[in-house]
């Protein structure tokens, strides 16, 4: 491919929706992932994530709306070995064993890397003659990574990969991830651990009741919930003064009681109290989690508190 | 480390492979209760059953002047059950590797459904070849006399009818109802229409009105047409009807419950 002729996006998502029956599962998303990008797919249960995972895969077509994967349809991308995917709902059949399971997948596709290295990768080459019914949790979880790796897809989609690994399988999985990722390799992932995309995702689309409510660089997605949220009492205040003071997001009011999301609480605190009548000032910090919480909060009030880093 | 392109082929065949059907082999031998049931079992019925009539003629003609005996009739009719046994497991396979999540896993990759379903059913086949041979080895040395057209007609009869009519069969059920336990039940299924349909009983030895019921059931059609070349005779032309209808009714519900599958993920 010449470099004048501009590459095709790894995803091109436009105005898809998906319903089953009268649940709507998917709300009209937009979505371009350039090639090369890792990104983190994020949101509460019930978003839509797996269902437009599902769809960018051809495992499940669109109700309206188009979807194109490296300038081809989800099947052509699949059949190509282009696009390559480790699901929570993929089985394995237990009466083969590990290094069977991946010389099968291998023999499916035009082209492929050796078993052997994709097994290594994975880090199961150890394991390569264990029947799959004997392998735990994390290591059949390893082994759809390895059955993914062996059509070296430019495209690898990851469906809450660590779900059921401890915290070391966690971080050794997530390292062989960024090794294949430098590469080139595109890699979209869904997760409920906000620590995952903070490391290792170069951008956060986040999803909510079946549609994109943010979507930025991981710079960009801290940027926005790193600030504090400060509260004050201030009859007739001046709404857009108060906007215009350097680091202020937002200004909101209810009655005398104003709300402002500020990048620099300490430099709005200071202000506020020696140049204006502000009275009952309360400073909220924010992290991650609860940005996160109130923006998918604004559309299902349901959400369940997070705990310990898992937004669920 | 060399860079990723795009520029690929979609691999032909639809995906077909020999590694596939290598593997579907393999794991066929590993399961040691379906070997049995196939293979060991229409052999064992045969000594159990036909060894003893090996004396007893099939026709007018005695065993002695050179008359078939109703052993050929019992080897025939067990080749046959193990064929369909094996047959209707892929139909099972089928259906338990859709609830294992595996046939979902298998559409990341370029495997055409379709292709999926043919290599389990080489792999079907393969089996009940292999059980047919046994109990015609098996039969041969225990005293069974037959022309060389008579050994080779009848069980390639026995082999691609029970395949054809069995294999959609076991498809249709395993794509009817979801689950893992379609084995079970598709085995059962298959020994009370053995039992219906004459296989291990002549249907004459039955009451009229199973007679009837018989007559009508898969397995009684492509029995009495395996079994023909036995006998010399013209088989019964409801035979070939009942074999016909049956063949068209499985293939249609295969069709019909494949479509309704594939709809619904």
């Amino acid at each position: 491919m010449t470099p004048s002729i501009p590459l095709p996006a790894a995803i091109d998502v436009r105005g898809v929706t998906r319903s089953f029956g009268s649940v709507h599962a998917v709300r009209g998303v937009d979505l371009t992932v350039r090639p090369g990008e890792i990104v983190a797919f994020l949101g509460p249960n019930g978003a839509g994530k797996t269902t437009t995972i599902d769809m960018i895969l051809g495992l499940t077509t669109p109700s309206a709306g188009t979807i194109s994967v490296f300038g081809h349809s989800p099947r052509g991308a699949v059949a190509r070995g282009l696009v390559s995917a480790v699901l929570q709902s993929g089985g394995l059949l237990k009466d083969i064993t590990v290094r069977e399971t991946v010389e099968l997948t291998a023999s499916l596709f035009a082209e492929r890397r050796p078993v052997d290295e994709a097994l290594e990768r994975a880090g199961i080459g150890h394991l390569s003659n264990r029947r799959v019914g004997l392998c735990s949790g994390g290591e059949q979880q390893r082994l759809r990574f390895a059955m993914a790796l062996v059509s070296d897809p430019a495209l690898l989609i990851l469906d809450e990969p660590t779900t059921g690994m401890d915290v070391e399988a966690r971080r050794s999985f997530w390292g062989a991830i960024r090794a294949d990722a430098a590469r080139g390799r595109t890699v979209m992932f869904a997760t409920h651990y906000l620590d995952e995309a903070d490391e290792y995702a170069d951008r956060i689309v986040l999803m909510s009741q079946g549609q994109i409510v943010a979507d930025g660089s991981t710079a960009e997605i801290k940027n926005l919930v790193s600030g504090r949220i400060v509260q004050l009492t201030l009859p007739k205040a001046d709404l857009a003064a108060l906007a215009s003071i350097p680091g202020v997001d937002s200004v909101e009011a209810a009655g005398d009681r104003v709300t402002i999301h500020t990048r620099d609480s300490d430099e709005l605190a200071r202000h506020l109290l020696t140049s204006t009548e502000a009275k009952d000032l309360e400073i909220i910090a924010q992290n991650l989690e609860s940005v996160f919480l109130a923006l998918t909060a604004d559309r299902a009030p349901s959400v369940t508190t997070p705990s310990q880093g898992a937004l669920r | 480390m060399t860079a990723i392109t795009l520029d690929r082929p979609a691999p032909a065949l639809g995906g077909f492979t020999l590694t596939y059907l290598r593997l579907e082999l393999v794991r066929k031998i590993r399961n040691p209760r379906a070997l049995f049931f196939t293979v060991a079992f229409p052999v064992l019925m045969f000594f159990i059953v036909g060894y003893q009539m090996l004396d007893i003629p099939l026709t007018g003609t005695p065993v002695a002047s050179g008359g078939v005996s109703v052993a050929a009739y019992i080897m025939v009719s067990m080749a046959m059950y193990g064929a369909m046994m094996s047959a209707t497991q892929t139909g099972a396979s089928v259906a338990a590797e859709r609830a294992q999540g595996w046939t979902r896993q298998l559409r990341l990759t370029p495997l055409n459904p379709v292709v999926n379903v043919a290599v389990k059913t080489l792999a079907g086949m393969a089996f009940g070849l292999v059980a047919i041979i046994a109990t015609y080895v098996a039969a041969m040395f225990s005293g069974v006399e037959l022309s060389a057209t008579q050994w080779i007609v009848s069980g390639l009869a026995a082999w691609l009818l029970a395949g054809a009519v069995f294999t959609t069969l076991g498809l249709m059920v395993g794509y009817m109802v979801p689950g893992e336990n379609v084995a079970q039940i598709t085995s059962l299924v298959v020994v009370l229409l053995s039992f219906l349909g004459g296989l291990f009983f002549p249907l004459s030895n039955m009451p009229d009105f199973l007679q009837t019921i018989g007559r009508l059931t898969p397995v009684y059609g492509i029995g009495e047409l395996a079994r023909s070349p036995l006998t010399g005779e013209a088989f019964d032309l409801g035979a070939l009807v009942n074999a016909v209808v049956w063949l068209a009714v499985f293939v249609a519900g295969t069709v019909f419950f494949f479509r309704r599958d594939t709809r619904r993920s």
